[in-house]
């Protein structure tokens, strides 16, 4: 708690007062101002969960109370089912394609952003555009973009006179696809971190690299690069926690498909969870990404973010 | 957690990193990339937008250009269908409602836990901080069952609750840090004069507290206008969707048009696109330092 309730007064008799009145104004106030948020963070935030660690060890299809106890059987279809495996991959190479691929842009286009440049102003607000766009939208959007009928990719076929692939019905290549996407939406907000950060940095350090002869290149490799780094592991980890809630673009694109190949943890909750009113198996996938977010949110903070 | 009042506003064009001119070749070099990435953002959005004013058979041959003949109907239909005004306001009201309540409970809230001393306040910060841990969806099902319980299925409300009970991390976090920061003299001088806590928050934190409660709103209200998962799964009406609803519904019924499907995408996404270029400085600030000081 802060110091600013502790009073420090000149005199007793003021210091007195004040103490009076600030107990007498103490409670009303607790008891009106926590309550509301209390109340509804727990009956529709923490209780949910509880049940959902609770109906998982249940079969039960959502009406009346749930009374067919079938143990951890329901976390054993989990991960004997390879549709669930499929959606662990594909989170893991989201998170991949983030590391590999959106940092790096991001970095690079906010190095230049944030370098002198005329309309820097223009090209962030651009660049920044698809993260204000809702994800179903976007999913829409490159929906049109990847049609190898009346799509983008069409049209850039016929252009090249070649057939039109169908990328997201292919199940191999639709996941690169839609990382794609993930990518195009989402970097703008990544870039925006690595400016903030740049802005951050002490100009003098970089001016004393001039002065001692350093390169562009050198500065960014030597100065810059080291004093981004809690930058890149915060980029690092929304890329994490992003990864872990894709749903909304999925349904669009493929809905989880072709035959599973493009299922992530949560569109896995939704068509064999939710959309069957398998509310104990659903649960149990709930659960299990539940562990997995709250594990990684723990582990990530404490091993990389410890300094920051 | 970040200090918020010395943490400085995200303005990229005022803060060059070098105090060194840049040479005439790196600017073309930067000017091509900028140039590319700008055009990878924006050719998807402006073919959907001109898309709409095409007919199928010319998406087909001409998925990039202007279309040889604008079919204004594609749009004027939309724009005058009852669907639309009422997808655009329901996702209204459901936000609205949404960014209410997250403000007025989280401001009291963390109003609380800034300023007044009592028994386990540090332990229920943290239990508000676990629901920043995870997503609506891990707990979904149970959810469901919950609002169906309490008879609000298919409600308003049965999207805004949950909505602003998950939003109540954030917003008690990014409140809490900002009515710390704010001057201890301020509530010295206060608490001499006989002021009370109510009349603290009331007459002095909130006033004060403008640049956050725009941070915490457009942060919900981002988050509602554009949510899908807790409205997918409480809503069964089509006339209470809200429109990332509503798209979906739409593309399901007029799979094989998809000009049609491109205008209404357009229309539905155009509010959002005027908001951001109106308010884009407040957004993108708003957006950026929320998500990193939550």
């Amino acid at each position: 708690m802060s110091a600013n309730a502790v009073p420090s007064g000149n005199t007793l008799a003021v210091s007195r007062r004040r103490k009076r009145s600030l107990a007498n104004s103490k409670w009303p106030v607790l008891i009106l101002f926590l309550p509301p948020a209390l109340l509804l963070f727990t009956v529709l935030v923490i209780l949910p969960m509880g049940e959902a660690a609770w109906y998982s060890f249940y079969n039960w299809n959502g009406y009346g109370s749930p009374t067919q106890w079938v143990g951890w059987r329901n976390y054993q279809l989990i991960f004997r089912n390879s549709a669930f495996t499929q959606a662990l991959i594909n989170n893991g190479l989201i998170v991949l394609a983030s590391l590999c691929v959106q940092v790096p842009l991001a970095l690079w286009l906010a190095t230049m952003i944030s370098s002198r440049i005329k309309g820097a102003l223009f090209f962030r607000l651009i660049f920044f555009l698809p993260y204000v766009l809702a994800d179903v939208a976007a999913g829409m959007i490159w929906r049109f973009v990847y049609d190898g009928d009346f799509g983008l990719v069409a049209g850039i076929s016929q252009m090249l006179g070649v057939e039109p692939p169908f990328w997201l019905a292919d199940r191999d290549l639709a996941i690169y696809a839609i990382l794609g996407v993930v990518v195009w939406k989402y970097f703008g907000f990544h870039m925006m971190l690595f400016i903030a950060g740049l802005q951050a940095i002490d100009k003098s350090v970089l001016e004393a690299a001039d002065i001692d002869g350093a390169t562009g290149f050198q500065k960014f490799r030597l100065v810059t690069l080291p004093l981004l780094g809690s930058t890149v592991r915060l980029s690092v980890f929304f890329a994490v926690v992003g990864s872990l809630q894709l749903f909304d673009m999925i349904m669009p694109l493929t809905g989880g498909g072709p035959s599973n190949s493009t299922q992530t943890m949560v569109t896995f909750l939704y068509n064999f969870g939710v959309t069957r009113m398998q509310v104990g198996f659903g649960s149990a996938v709930g659960v299990v990404l539940f562990v997995i977010c709250v594990t990684l949110a723990f582990s990530y903070k404490r091993v990389f973010m410890r300094n920051d | 957690m970040t200090d918020i009042s010395t943490a400085q506003p995200i303005d990229a064009a005022s803060a060059p990193t070098s105090g060194q001119r840049i040479r005439a070749g790196t600017q073309v070099y930067m000017y091509v990339s900028l140039i590319i990435v700008a055009a990878i953002v924006v050719v998807p959005l402006i073919s959907t937008a001109l898309g709409g004013f095409k007919t199928l058979g010319e998406l087909r041959g001409n998925p990039f250009g202007l279309p040889t003949e604008w079919q204004w109907s594609n749009y004027t239909d939309i724009i005058v269908s009852k669907r639309y005004w009422l997808q655009m306001s329901n996702s209204l009201i459901i936000a609205l409602l949404t960014v209410f309540l997250t403000l007025t409970f989280g401001a009291m809230a963390a109003f609380c836990f800034a300023h007044i001393r009592f028994f386990g306040a540090d332990y229920l910060v943290n239990y508000f901080l676990i629901g920043l841990m995870f997503p609506a969806a891990t707990a979904i099902l149970p959810l469901y069952i919950r609002i169906r319980d309490l008879g609000l299925i298919d409600t308003y409300w049965g999207v805004v609750l949950p909505q602003v009970a998950f939003g109540m991390g954030m917003s008690i976090m990014l409140f809490r840090n900002y009515f710390r920061n704010l001057p201890s003299e301020l509530f010295d001088a206060a608490f001499v004069d006989g002021c009370g806590y109510m009349r603290f928050f009331w007459h002095i934190t909130l006033p004060l507290s403008r640049p956050i409660i725009a941070t915490v709103g457009i942060i919900s209200f981002v988050g509602s206008w554009n949510s899908y998962i807790v409205p997918l799964i409480m809503l069964n009406s089509e006339s209470r969707y809200p429109w990332p609803l509503g798209i979906m519904i739409y593309r399901g019924e007029f799979s094989t048009e998809w000009q049609l499907v491109l205008a209404f995408i357009t229309l539905t996404i155009l509010p959002t696109i005027i908001a951001f270029f109106l308010a884009q400085k407040h957004i993108i600030a708003g957006l950026t330092a929320g998500a990193v000081k939550s």
